[in-house]
């Protein structure tokens, strides 16, 4: 178990890690998500034991760890950039952490060929990196954090620089592949898909400060504050600033109707309304969606489906719809919200006071 | 707060203090002790105060031999920086040549300074040299050894054929560290070869040309093997340079004190246009240095 | 602004290539619509950097022309074909402003002071970037920067084309959307032909007119994002586009019935005899996941495996009779713990030897 207790990180004058607990548990695959230079890798240096905090204590098992370099540590750490020996083949690159480890040469063979077998880099144990294409030299940097065994496995955005298509089948193997060393497993990206491919908890990060940390689905369910569900959605999330006056919700200059049951004991006052952009559709599909009218900005066909930019009163929304949809720029068109899917946030201090209910997952 | 990591890491800090405190800093007080003092021999010495260092700043000996090497260290700089760059710019960035450049240009690097005196000494003589031999037969009067313009135009000559290359080889490492869609887009950009080295290979080159600058200030600066070995300082006091002038004065006249106090001044100029140089080439057309957290 | 016309376009690397597999870029024969936007998809080393480049000028063929309306260009430098280029890493002059640095290829070709001042002015206001306008470049973040390097394409009116390799590599994933709809619009606005090279489908997709789907050095498809999801003319492209990519699998065709995972099904089409390996494609989307009853008879037994919650809908991850089937499920389906797959036949595809055959109405 890793564990931050109150860990601020300043270089200089500015400061790069903001009073961050956090604890990690043996086994657990763990997303940090934020945008670059939320902190990210300043949080990961801090794990890894290559920076210490300014202030604050760092815990492994219950034992302070706090200062104590990165090689007493059982730690494994691969990066964005593909890092390996260069003038070793991917068997020696491989095999590198466990002669680190004194192991005996037959052990190193059969991890080293089972690691290989997994990673699919058995063919090309005798190349040399530089030899290999981008995805294949990540792999063997991926292979030789594997073999080691590490406690703490620090991915850094470990496949930003890989194909899109590459990417899509690493991110389902990887999760699979470390969960059976038993390793706390951080994996570091900016990506909200990836996030909510790989699953596991996920800790938003903004300014160096985790703004929530809990099962990713459900920080992507239920974010804490404006800033968190922001930091959570791709595309952006629709936002725009609504008043509630009696349990009734009004935004755009429009009745949006009465407050869902949950939400009836919000109080009169300004809020921020925020809806994702799969939660709008172009075609009423239920009586309760609300329409309400949008000017039409661009539009973006992906072969299933459409994104639709529009304008309504002032607040940029993306509305996602399934199916081909054609419509013409300038246009005002009837876009139909769906109040059940609706979030409310605090106007002032962006804390979430109401969210959709998902009965749905809980079942 | 208890930090168990720092203190800890002093201790392997000490060998080093050790070895700079026996070569630097004691040679160093040793030096400013002579400077403070006057001795008669017998190793009797008396407190001077500051009087070596009134005599040294206004002596006119020493004024002449500060004022030659402000002049030799700017008509080097103008020479080899610029110079420097032409090369670097003309050689290949990629293909077979360019380890054959480099070997080229590291040739000169490799020849200790003075063996680089004496080969241009011997060259350079009007009775044996080849060059000496040469310019006479041409008509050109030039012998370093009775006119001090031909020997200051030896020593500058000696100076940018030793040195120019590590100039060379430090713009070379600036240049073919530009990504090549750099020059694409200029090229889509219509930019012309100048432009394309005043906006984009000058200004990636910067950091790299002000280590450039100050090595070869501070190098040529403390010149005096090529200018001894040439003419030992001549004709005249022509090419006495403040290092041999505090070599005169120290071994040749003994004057220990003096000696010492001119070599403290030196080193503070020294220090001072180093801070300057480096001051002025950060502060040149550059923001501080972008700062990266992700 | 130019219709590109690729002429019999082949490129190979080695200087005498022997066979096929020795060209990085295998014939091609296409005419780029002037004011049209483009995407060139595919993995790495499929051969899109190498096509852009031939357009861009970068690299002369080694076979065939490339034509600029009527003229020749192919052995013309990139200034000379008058076109802009946005490169992966943002490519910005360090020690000037944002103003001098869009205002760069307008001095270099001459132009009147007043005539730039206005142009760059204009393009402060599209690129949003006035307030920025003094500030110095180079301490700009990464989109702003990269739409300084469009911009400085923009203010030439006069530019064929405007190419675009990767562009939004070094982007977050927020300002990837914004700068992605920006130039979107920019086309809408001034009708530029653009290329867009990349390795993401989503840009791809969303960016072009017509999608060029390459892959070992080939071009596997051109179409639109609905014929690239509806009909893939190659396995390729169905398993590169979408995401998960299509479920494929080996299957048989006779006449009307297709065949798929030890499954029959009878469709509204009629296939001739087909030889060589057939395999039978559906995407995810038209896979229903439902328990025995909602299913009836049109349900095959599906054996799940996982299910994905990826917040906007689910991916349910299965086996039917020992095949890999993907499905993509609505946020709020729930997957039975005895679950069947429906396909929907309609949108089955039929492949020989990785190509689509199409069905006879």
């Amino acid at each position: 178990m890793l564990q931050f207790e109150s860990v601020s990180k300043k270089v200089g004058r500015s400061l790069h890690i903001n009073n961050v607990s956090l604890e990690l548990e043996k086994g657990s695959l763990n997303v940090l998500l934020g945008p670059t230079l939320s902190g990210k890798t300043s949080l990961m240096r801090l794990m890894a034991g290559l920076d210490s905090p300014t202030s604050g204590d760092i815990y492994v098992d219950g034992k302070r760890v706090t200062g104590q370099s990165v090689r007493k540590r059982n730690v494994a750490m691969v990066y964005q950039q593909f890092i390996n020996y260069p003038a070793m083949t991917v068997y020696e690159n491989i095999a590198s952490p466990l002669r680190l480890q004194g192991e005996s040469q037959s052990s190193i063979d059969s991890k080293v060929r089972e690691a290989a077998e997994l990673l699919k880099l058995t063919e090309f144990l005798d190349r040399t990196p530089l030899n290999l294409s981008g995805g294949q030299q990540q792999r063997t940097a991926l292979a030789r954090a594997l073999v080691k065994r590490a406690e703490l496995v620090l991915l850094d955005e470990p496949l930003a620089n890989l194909d899109y298509k590459l990417r899509e089948e690493l991110r389902v193997e990887l999760p699979r592949l470390f969960a059976e060393t038993g390793a706390v497993f951080v994996y570091a990206t900016t990506e909200p898909h990836e996030a909510l491919l790989l699953g596991g908890k996920t800790a938003t990060l903004h300014e160096g400060s985790i703004t929530q940390f809990d099962s990713t689905i459900d920080v992507y369910n239920r974010p804490v504050n404006l800033q968190t569900a922001q930091t959570f959605s791709d595309p952006p999330l629709n936002i725009v600033s609504a008043s509630v006056k009696d349990a009734q919700l009004e935004a755009v200059g429009t009745n949006l109707g009465q407050l869902p049951p949950n939400a009836a004991a919000l109080t009169n006052g300004q809020y921020t309304l925020a809806f994702r952009p799969h939660h709008v559709s172009l075609t009423q599909t239920d009586r309760h969606h609300v329409a309400v009218v949008a000017k039409v900005g661009t539009s973006e066909i992906t072969g299933s489906e459409t994104y639709v930019h529009v304008t309504c009163a002032g607040a940029h929304w993306v509305v996602l719809t399934h199916g081909v949809h054609r419509v013409n720029n300038g246009d005002d068109i009837t876009v139909y919200l769906d109040p059940s899917r609706f979030y409310l946030f605090d106007a002032a201090d962006g804390a979430l006071r109401h969210a959709p209910s998902f009965d749905a997952q809980a079942a | 707060m208890d930090k168990p990591l720092n203190n800890k890491a002093w201790f392997f800090v000490l060998p080093v203090f050790f070895l700079v405190a026996i070569s630097a800093i004691i040679p160093l007080m040793t030096v400013v002790n002579y400077s403070v003092q006057d001795t008669f021999g017998n190793n009797q010495f008396f407190w001077a105060g500051t009087e070596w260092y009134s005599e040294v700043l206004s002596s006119s000996r020493f004024h002449d031999a500060l004022l030659r090497n402000l002049m030799f260290s700017g008509i080097i700089l103008a020479i080899e920086i610029p110079l420097g760059i032409a090369i670097a710019l003309s050689m290949p960035r990629k293909g077979i040549w360019v380890p054959v450049c480099l070997i080229l240009m590291a040739l000169p690097l490799l020849i200790p300074w003075n063996v680089v005196g004496t080969i241009w000494q011997v060259f350079g003589r009007a009775d044996i040299g080849l060059l000496g031999r040469v310019l006479s037969e041409l008509g050109v009067e030039y012998n370093y050894a009775t006119n001090s313009v031909d020997a200051w135009v030896t020593i500058i000559i000696m100076d940018v054929w030793h040195w120019t290359s590590l100039v060379v080889l430090l713009c070379y490492s600036g240049l073919v560290a530009i990504p090549e869609a750099y020059y694409q887009a200029a090229r889509i950009d219509g930019a012309s070869k100048w432009k394309v080295f005043r906006y984009i290979q000058l200004p990636k080159m910067q950091r790299v040309l002000l280590i450039a600058v100050l090595l070869r200030f501070m190098d040529s600066f403390m010149i005096y093997t090529e200018p001894f070995v040439l003419t030992g300082g001549g004709p005249g006091n022509s090419t006495t340079f403040l290092s041999i002038d505090l070599v005169k004065m120290a071994i040749g006249q003994f004057d220990l004190g003096p000696a010492a106090a001119m070599s403290i001044i030196y080193f503070l100029i020294i220090l001072l246009l180093c801070w300057v140089f480096y001051t002025v080439m950060t502060n040149f057309g550059v923001d501080a240095p972008e700062k990266e957290v992700d | 602004m130019a219709q590109i016309t690729l002429d019999k376009l082949a490129h190979s690397y080695l200087a005498q290539p022997q066979s096929d597999a020795d060209f990085a870029l295998k014939q091609i024969d296409y005419v780029w619509e002037d004011g049209s936007a483009y995407a060139l998809l595919g993995p790495s080393g499929c051969g899109k950097t190498t096509l852009l480049n031939i357009i861009s000028g970068l690299l002369i063929p080694s076979k065939g022309n490339v034509l600029f309306d009527a003229n020749d260009v192919t052995h013309l430098s990139p200034e000379e074909r008058n076109i802009a280029q946005v490169f992966q890493f943002p490519v910005i002059y360090d020690t000037m402003t944002v103003e001098q640095n869009l205002a760069f290829p307008l001095q270099n070709r001459g132009v009147e002071k007043s005539e730039v001042n206005k142009r760059v002015s204009e393009m402060l206001d599209i690129l949003e970037l006035k307030d920025k306008a003094k500030r110095r470049a180079r301490g700009l973040s990464a989109d702003e920067k990269q739409k300084i390097s469009l911009g400085r394409g923009l203010v030439r009116y006069d530019v064929n084309a405007i190419l675009f390799d990767e562009p939004l590599t070094v982007i977050d994933p927020h300002m990837k959307w914004q700068l992605r709809t920006q130039l979107k619009e920019l086309h809408e606005q001034f009708n530029h032909t653009m290329i867009y090279v990349t390795h993401d489908q989503t840009e791809a997709l969303t960016f072009a007119d017509k999608v060029v789907v390459m892959y070992e050095g080939e071009v596997v498809q051109i179409g639109t994002p609905e014929q690239l999801f509806d009909e893939p003319e190659h396995t390729f492209v169905g398993y590169f586009i979408g995401s998960p990519g299509m479920n494929i699998l080996p299957g048989a065709v006779d006449a009307n019935a297709v065949t798929l995972a030890e499954h029959s099904f009878l469709l509204d089409r009629q296939y001739p005899m087909l030889n060589g390996s057939i395999e039978v494609g559906i995407r995810p989307e038209f896979v229903k996941v439902t328990d025995a009853t909602t299913a009836g008879s049109a349900g095959v037994p599906l054996q799940v495996s996982s299910v994905e919650n990826i917040g906007r809908h689910k991916i349910v991850r299965g086996s039917v009779n020992g095949h890999q089937i993907d499905a993509v499920v609505e946020e709020d389906v729930n997957v039975p713990a005895e679950a069947y797959a429906v396909f929907d036949t309609s949108r089955l595809n039929v492949y020989q030897d990785s190509h689509l055959v199409r069905g006879n109405n």
